[in-house]
């Protein structure tokens, strides 16, 4: 195990701070999956919509979101408002902006494809039953929606997750970087230490991605 | 049918009337706020010619310097074992933060993105093994240097090449794709036969295979290498153009320039440096090195 270099996560703190980056990327991407699934599903229902110009707003919006790098974005929120504005805001919530503006238009997206998947007849019985639309909405067609959309959602969520190892670019440590930086700390003493430390990593992701989707399971054959 | 038609027509327009509401709103609110962010910027900018940096004054009146560093560039900049920056870099930057009388904020920089934090003011010195080059100049003021970094030639101890002229027409010279040893070479001595490697692992081995007479990389990488690997001596520690290392400060930041200027000057006199190597520096690269590679008093 010694040639692994797992041991110098023992030395000193490292794994209690290799836990602390872990927690700093929980927290950037549980807030901004919650915020974008509230946000999401707006959107989402707002690009059902048939008005031209809401139309193409949305769709600059998402093809934006699609077209640029999350590394680009980031740079242009935490430095460029700086730069053009002289707003100060600091790297956490230009990070929670960031993977908000991204989970919301790709979460929206996906809504859309959701609702629009629901056969028109579902709308018309409802309205044959005499409910209205927004009757017809919370009772037919979002439940259904949301069944839909879990499995769906789940690659967006998990993805995003793993993504937010991008914010050490505007200085967050996360987990990553913690573990970059306890690797070359011990490059002379452990120059195998790369490996063990990245299966360690992985495992941390895999340790938070998996309940994830253990859940989706869950609600799929709860809610089916 | 048609009747539901004009309902989500109307319900649409609604939804759509409230949203464009909504977004004026936000846009006029922010409009606002726009101006007056710039009438502020005009203010300041009547201060201090630009609003992007702190001075010297100000820094210690907020009582917090950010300095930027590596957290993973071990010696220079790191996180040791108990989660404390340390390094060569870093034991300057205390010094700096001892000396101005406030506390230090270290932020974790990288290569790329060193010169946007100057520009944007979000730290107000860069301390990251920053190398003094024309291009960065024209971007950020550089005060005096504090470390040289140049060209090192590594080769066999029992083969050391003392000379670039030692080497023989059949001879090869192994070099890292990109580096500015590839560069120099190439540029300066077109007669000396190159192999060429991508990775630094890569390079590594094919050295220790024997498939070339020597290395050529950044002098501290095969200084470094010498060291870690028994039977290899580093035959010219210093060839070619000298580049230095030093402290940077957003353009214009003249305050803090001027600063720092005096303070690497008068840390000359107690030898402020070489103290820094020896405590950072010495394990890593030997005291046979301590000349070539530290900068005393910005000289």
């Amino acid at each position: 195990m010694a040639s692994l270099g797992i041991d110098v996560l023992f030395k000193g703190t490292n794994f209690l701070r290799l836990l602390q980056g872990l927690w700093v990327s929980i927290e950037i991407s549980l807030i901004s999956v919650i915020l974008s699934i509230v946000l999401g599903l707006v959107i989402g229902m707002l690009m059902t919509i048939h008005n031209p110009l809401l139309k193409a707003v949305l769709k600059v919006y998402l093809e934006t979101v699609r077209i640029m790098p999350q590394m680009v974005l980031l740079f242009i929120v935490y430095f460029g408002t700086t730069r053009v504005f002289g707003w100060d805001m600091s790297a956490e919530s230009s990070a929670i902006f960031v993977f908000t503006f991204w989970g919301t238009a790709e979460m929206g997206d996906l809504v859309r494809g959701s609702i629009k998947s629901i056969p028109n007849i579902q709308f018309e019985s409802a309205f044959a039953l005499g409910m209205d639309k927004v009757q017809t909405y919370i009772y037919i067609i979002l439940p259904q929606t949301v069944r839909r959309l879990i499995p769906l959602s789940i690659n967006l969520i998990t993805r995003m997750i793993k993504t937010t190892s991008l914010v050490m670019m505007i200085g967050i440590v996360e987990v990553l970087k913690v573990a970059q930086q306890i690797i070359e700390a011990n490059r002379k003493v452990s120059p195998n230490a790369a490996f063990g430390v990245f299966a360690v990593v992985f495992l941390l992701y895999f340790i938070v991605c998996w309940p994830i989707s253990r859940l989706a399971v869950y609600l799929e054959k709860r809610w089916a | 049918m048609k009747n539901n038609f004009v309902k989500r027509i109307t319900s649409g327009l609604l939804v759509t009337g409230l949203l464009a509401a909504s977004l004026t709103a936000c846009g006029s609110s922010a409009s606002t706020s726009e101006v007056a962010e710039e009438k502020e910027g005009k203010v300041e900018a009547a201060a201090d010619a630009d609003a992007g940096f702190r001075t010297v004054d100000e820094i210690k009146e907020s009582g917090t310097i950010n300095i930027g560093v590596f957290s993973d560039k071990s010696p220079f900049g790191y996180v040791d074992e108990n989660g404390e920056y340390a390094g060569y870099d870093v034991y300057f930057a205390e010094r700096i933060g001892k000396d101005l009388g406030v506390d230090i904020n270290y932020v974790s920089t990288e290569a790329a993105n060193r010169i946007e934090y100057l520009q944007t003011g979000k730290v107000d010195i860069i301390l990251a093994n920053f190398t003094v080059t024309e291009e960065r100049a024209q971007e950020v003021d550089f005060a005096l240097p504090y470390m040289n970094v140049a060209l090192g030639v590594v080769s066999p101890s029992d083969a050391v090449i003392e000379s670039l002229d030692d080497i023989g027409a059949d001879d090869q010279v192994i070099v890292i794709s990109g580096t500015t040893a590839e560069t120099y070479l190439t540029k300066n001595y077109p007669d000396i036969k190159l192999q060429k490697y991508d990775a630094y692992a890569e390079a590594k081995t094919a050295f220790e295979n024997g498939n070339g007479v020597a290395w050529a990389n950044d002098n501290t990488e095969v200084i470094a290498f010498a060291i870690e690997n028994e039977g290899y001596e580093v035959g010219i520690p210093s060839l070619g153009d000298q580049d230095t290392i030093a402290p940077a400060v957003t353009k214009g930041n003249e305050s803090l320039l001027n600063w720092l200027n005096d303070e690497i000057e008068s840390l000359g006199s107690e030898n402020f440096f070489h103290a820094d190597y020896e405590e950072t520096l010495l394990d890593t690269y030997g005291a046979d090195y301590e000349d070539t590679l530290v900068v005393e008093g910005g000289k």
